[in-house]
């Protein structure tokens, strides 16, 4: 397993793994405190998310708490052309892409089904059927390779995709269909699972008896497994795989191994089937608690994680506020974009509803 | 003048698919065996030699995948056209086809479109072993998001293929298998009709016969006998099932009064299901006696020994016209 950063927050690279350590180590200090600020602003913004949701101003909530690093890490080492192809918990990345935060709020309070726009983002929508976004990536790392957007030499020009899962996921055929595929196709594809060991109550011996950082060699796909709880082993693996696959080296596959604090989602109930033992265990293999310690042993002051927390407090109270004055989407969302061209059928019922609801009148 | 040419269905589509691919080279085709093979039942015949593996190419057997990557090929601006080499085949692709497919320019508000053909040979007569002769219109019909049109001549066939791919919609192509081999002139010149509309093959005043895909030569060859009889029977091939184009079905029921409707599928909850209700619905005063329904019966579909038997032919579809006129 790529470890560069120790629970304790001490930095070491391991044997045969220089090349990980040599990204980490070019790093300068900005953004690494990016990192953290990062982390510590998509947790804040998560725990305001489930509060919304206890508040009944969000439909649900899919917390991400201890999965910031193997999120935030990733999210960066996608480049600038790259392609983003996530799950549902993927608010970390979503963050490092300039994903306005309060779109995944809309989403989850039932505003919209996707409320960005992939093309500009080049984070594409979340996939709530599981695994279905891993083809879809496929798709568009082959339709990247017909393009000739791979290999080129030119770092302006070629680009690859990353497609994110869990690790309950890879037990879908979609999974396999999806290494085969990129395999056959040579596409510049990285396949990032979080591996958080648990999928809503089921824990990962149901889904694997191999680990899953093995589940691409059957299909012709390499993988490795990293810690997901390092944001700089996450970040530099990530680099150098996308790095490896925009150069035309063909797909590969990373698990990042990481832990699940919260519930699955706000319908969950994790003290059913986990006791706070294993929790308690992960807490202290938390991804941000270890940067910070590493930050403080660079030479990083009080001030810059005084200034974080409060930024992070400017955020939850900003998007509670954002949150409360959300409008209910108008009615004739019902049927716009159903389909791109005209469809009479649409325009019948669109008709219908909007006569209906002008001989109600105001049912407010 | 328009320039004809005498063609089978299945070339065709092979040659609507050329000029689609030649037009735009954003068109690939992909799926088992479409390339040197030219697919089971040779629709992509030649296009692998003048096209290349970059444009049309085999895949490995993976329907879900061959659906999941064409959405993604879409995501990134191709207008990708999959063959699903038979219509028991498509069920491993349903939900890409339903949940992903037909939902993501919807997901999306209008960010993404989805060009994607899914082409099947569909439907019975061929004598074939179990999964190749089934009816699947009904399932993608409930989807909101898909097209699904059939085309019932090779004119059709022709301008359909070409039609479909130029759609910014997602749309499944039902190719009448056992009319592949079936001859007729096509316009090389001019589109017959827009992709959804229905048309009026033959003009009647007693009954109005509607059929789609593979029924539609059956339907010519009742309302042929029924004239012999002295019935006079209006066939509209539907072409599209959907949408189903619903004022060229209604002015013609309006006018006979009476209406029968013939499918392969089993008739319960079909796409004539829904035209029953909607002509219920739409011209209730005009008619004068029930909607009747001909088609497959609620079972799987039978060993093909029996097929002959299971399908509907010119005798049933006379037999319930007869049912209509004696109300």
């Amino acid at each position: 397993m790529l470890q560069l950063l120790a629970a304790d927050g001490t930095y070491g690279v391991p044997k045969g793994y220089e090349i990980y350590g040599k990204i980490i180590e070019g790093l300068d200090e900005e953004t690494l405190k990016t990192f953290y600020r990062d982390m510590a602003r998509i947790r804040r913004f998560d725990i305001e998310a489930t509060a919304l949701q206890r508040q009944g101003q969000l439909g649900l909530w899919v917390p991400a708490i201890g999965q910031e690093g193997a999120q935030i890490g990733s999210g960066y080492g996608v480049g600038n052309k790259d392609h983003i192809f996530p799950s549902y918990r993927e608010h970390g990345v979503a963050l490092t892409h300039g994903v306005e935060l309060m779109s995944i709020l809309k989403m989850m309070r039932g505003v919209n089904h996707g409320g960005w726009d992939p093309n500009e983002t080049r984070f594409h929508h979340y996939a709530i059927v599981l695994a279905t976004q891993v083809l879809h990536a496929v798709g568009y790392a082959m339709g990247v390779k017909l393009d000739g957007k791979v290999g080129t030499g030119n770092k302006e020009e070629d680009l690859a995709v990353i497609s994110y899962l869990g690790d309950g996921a890879t037990a879908e055929g979609d999974v396999s269909e999806s290494l085969l595929f990129a395999a056959v196709n040579e596409s510049p594809i990285v396949f990032f699972i979080q591996n958080n060991q648990w999928a809503i109550s089921s824990h990962i011996d149901t889904q694997t008896k191999a680990p899953l950082y093995t589940r691409g060699e059957g299909f012709g796909v390499p993988g490795m497994r990293i810690d997901g709880n390092d944001v700089l082993a996450c970040y530099a693996a990530t680099q150098h795989h996308m790095d490896n696959a925009r150069a035309g080296e063909g797909p590969f596959l990373l698990e990042a191994l990481t832990y699940r604090i919260g519930a699955h989602t706000t319908s969950d109930d994790p003290s059913k089937y986990r006791g706070d033992e294993e929790v308690e265990n992960w807490k202290a293999k938390d991804p941000i608690k270890r940067f910070e310690i590493f930050l403080r042993r660079q030479g990083i002051k009080d001030d810059f994680f005084e200034e974080v927390k409060v930024a992070g407090d400017d955020l939850a109270k900003d998007i509670r506020e954002q949150t409360f004055a959300l409008e209910n989407p108008p009615l004739e969302n019902i049927f716009n974009h159903v389909y791109s061209d005209e469809h009479p059928e649409i325009d019948k019922q669109r008709a219908w509803l909007k006569a209906y609801e002008a001989q109600m009148g105001d049912h407010e | 003048m328009s320039n004809y040419k005498e063609m089978a269905i299945a070339k065709a589509l092979n040659a609507g698919l050329q000029k689609a691919m030649a037009a735009d080279e954003k068109v690939l085709m992909f799926g088992e065996d479409v390339a040197e093979l030219g697919g089971v039942f040779r629709v992509t015949e030649g296009l692998h030699a003048e096209f290349g593996q970059q444009r049309i190419f085999n895949t490995p057997i993976a329907e879900s995948a061959i659906v999941g990557t064409a959405i993604g090929l879409a995501m990134r601006g191709y207008r990708p056209v999959v063959e699903i080499q038979f219509d028991g085949f498509v069920f491993p692709a349903f939900n890409q086809i339903t949940s992903q497919l037909a939902k993501l320019t919807y997901r999306s508000e209008g960010s993404l479109q989805m060009p994607v053909v899914i082409r099947i040979p569909y439907g019975g007569g061929i004598g074939a072993v179990e999964h190749h002769s089934e009816s699947p219109e009904a399932y993608f019909a409930h989807t909101a998001g898909l097209r699904i049109v059939s085309p019932s001549n090779p004119n059709d066939a022709y301008w359909m293929m070409q039609q479909a791919i130029e759609s910014p919609d997602p749309v499944i192509m039902l190719e009448p298998k056992r009319r592949y081999w079936q001859k007729g002139p096509v316009n090389l010149d001019t589109a017959p009709l827009p992709l959804h509309n229905a048309r009026l093959m033959r003009e009647g005043s007693q009954v109005t016969l509607l059929a789609y895909g593979p029924m539609v030569t059956a339907a010519l060859q009742a309302a042929e006998i029924g004239a012999e009889e002295g019935k006079s029977i209006e066939v509209i091939d539907l072409r599209s099932i959907s949408p189903i184009d619903y004022p060229t079905i209604m002015a013609s029921v309006k006018k006979t009064s009476r209406a029968v409707i013939v499918h392969e599928a089993p008739t319960n909850v079909s796409v004539s299901s829904e035209i029953a209700a909607r002509i219920s619905h739409e011209a209730f005063y005009h008619l004068e006696a029930p909607v009747i329904r001909v088609g497959g019966f609620d079972t799987p579909y039978p060993p093909a020994k029996l097929e002959e038997v299971y399908l509907p032919d010119a005798d049933r579809i006379l037999e319930a016209i007869d049912r209509s006129l004696d109300y």
